[in-house]
């Protein structure tokens, strides 16, 4: 069997399929769905302290962000979030914390390699299309809301 | 007189021994079923460095002093080093090598590298380039992570396929004179594109790799399964074994009694969890440890050796690429 023939060759990827064990959906959704549940209701638990003192929604918001984002990312640089992530799957990294820290991992992974061209040129290398696709959905949802709205 | 045997294989005229063979563990690996195999257990995968890429150059090092030491050799009496890794520009081999003053073949054959050493190291033996050739591969957890996927820290899930590649390396000194365990034979496998694009299921990409130097090897040698002790492949892991299988006994071979998975030996599944298995170039290196020592204790009379590699590039893979797959297949005799 030469090469152009296994490139297209069913069979094979069908032979793979088989001995690929999947992920356990059910299960890891399940721990997603409480697990990132659990991280919004410390979310709401914070709003609401915040709001007893008085404080304005704009801050109050505000500084729940700030305070996940800084949680996560001090457990990251402590190694505890990859192993919280392993365990939360989805349930992790869709929240704020997880985009936390998918900023502070590659900040100390590239560290290294110098302020400037490791760290500073590749700490969005996970966040960034987040970042570019998530302005420009804006940007789109904009557009649409300024005619609709 | 013709050296070459069939289409692929080489069968060697003169002797070629395995004076030692060495192996330095990394910490998940010094944990595992092989633990009182390896030489040395590093039980810091920084190796006392600041960066895994200068650990794994220490890992590397450290693996070639020990095989030296155990050959009752001196770095002098080495003609020629065959060393590889995983790293852009195979620096862990590099840098390690740079601390010496030997002649240097740097290797990249994934995490093929041992088999494809141990290959030439023999060809150079038995062509009389030297007495005495030093054989190395290693490979980090932490840096193939870091240049292959995603920062160490990064809280995502690993698939159920994916393997975890092996810290460390291991050695071995190739000579032409002595009562060790010989490499009589080698059959060198080809590039094979199985079409697998799935950067997360290296053992379906190198399956079809080690079955077609299986085959080929039995053909050249005119052997089976009945002629060996035992077949180990590199770092196929649960999955690529499965496919293995399947794939040779569709052609009416069947290994599945002596065939074992030096991915699948490193690690405990259900306690290390590591889902598909071990990899790297320091999978099969380290595993040769255990398999040298059954050698010289006479339990394996005869066994081939395969290490198998994914030749897996980010940027080929990020193009759509599929990812293709290379074994190296050493025959090894006791004396």
């Amino acid at each position: 069997m030469n090469n152009k023939e296994n490139k297209n060759n069913k069979e094979y990827q069908k032979l793979v399929k088989e001995a690929s064990p999947d992920s356990p959906i059910f299960k890891n959704c399940l721990k997603a769905f409480f697990s990132g549940g659990l991280i919004c209701c410390i979310g709401q638990f914070l709003m609401n302290i915040f709001s007893t003192y008085g404080l304005v929604a704009d801050s109050r918001n505000m500084l729940v962000s700030v305070i996940l984002i800084g949680l996560a990312s001090l457990l990251t640089g402590l190694g505890w979030y990859s192993k919280i992530g392993k365990f939360c799957g989805a349930g992790s990294v869709v929240p704020i914390t997880g985009f936390s820290n998918s900023v502070t991992a590659p900040a100390i992974e590239y560290k290294k390699e110098g302020f400037v061209l490791g760290l500073g040129a590749k700490i969005f290398t996970v966040a960034g299309p987040v970042i570019l696709y998530g302005t420009l959905a804006s940007i789109v949802v904009g557009i649409i809301y300024y005619f609709v709205g | 007189m013709a050296k070459k045997t069939g289409m692929r294989s080489v069968r060697f005229e003169k002797s070629v021994c395995i004076k030692s063979v060495s192996s330095v563990a990394g910490t998940k690996e010094s944990e595992g079923p092989l633990k009182d195999c390896f030489d040395i257990s590093v039980n810091d995968n920084l190796y006392g460095e600041d960066s895994w890429e200068k650990a794994e150059a220490k890992f590397a090092g450290r693996a070639m002093e020990e095989a030296v030491r155990k050959g009752a050799l001196t770095f002098g009496d080495i003609d020629y080093i065959l060393a590889g890794d995983l790293q852009n520009q195979t620096t862990a081999s590099c840098y390690a090598a740079a601390k010496l003053d030997n002649s240097f073949f740097g290797l990249y054959g994934a995490c093929s590298t041992f088999g494809e050493g141990l290959s030439l190291g023999a060809a150079l033996i038995d062509g009389g380039w030297g007495k005495n050739v030093l054989c190395e591969a290693s490979s980090h957890f932490c840096a193939a992570e870091k240049q292959f996927r995603f920062p160490l820290e990064l809280g995502n899930q690993r698939p159920q396929t994916s393997t975890w590649t092996v810290t460390g390396s291991g050695a071995a000194v190739l000579c032409g004179e002595g009562n060790y365990p010989r490499i009589t034979g080698i059959t060198t496998g080809r590039i094979v594109d199985a079409g697998i694009t799935d950067a997360n299921n290296m053992g379906a990409a190198m399956a079809p790799a080690a079955a077609d130097i299986i085959l080929n090897h039995f053909r050249d040698f005119s052997s089976g399964p009945q002629d060996y002790d035992r077949i180990f492949t590199g770092d196929l892991g649960y999955v690529g074994r499965e496919i293995l299988l399947k794939l040779l006994s569709e052609k009416g071979c069947h290994i599945e009694e002596i065939h074992r998975d030096c991915g699948i030996l490193i690690y405990d599944r259900d306690k290390q969890d590591t889902h598909s298995g071990g990899s790297g170039c320091a999978c099969s290196a380290l595993v040769f440890s255990a398999i040298y020592k059954k050698l010289i204790e006479g339990e394996y009379k005869k066994v081939l050796l395969i290490p198998t590699g994914a030749l897996m590039s980010p940027v080929s893979v990020q193009q759509g690429e599929s990812i293709m797959g290379i074994c190296h297949l050493v025959m090894i005799e006791k004396r």
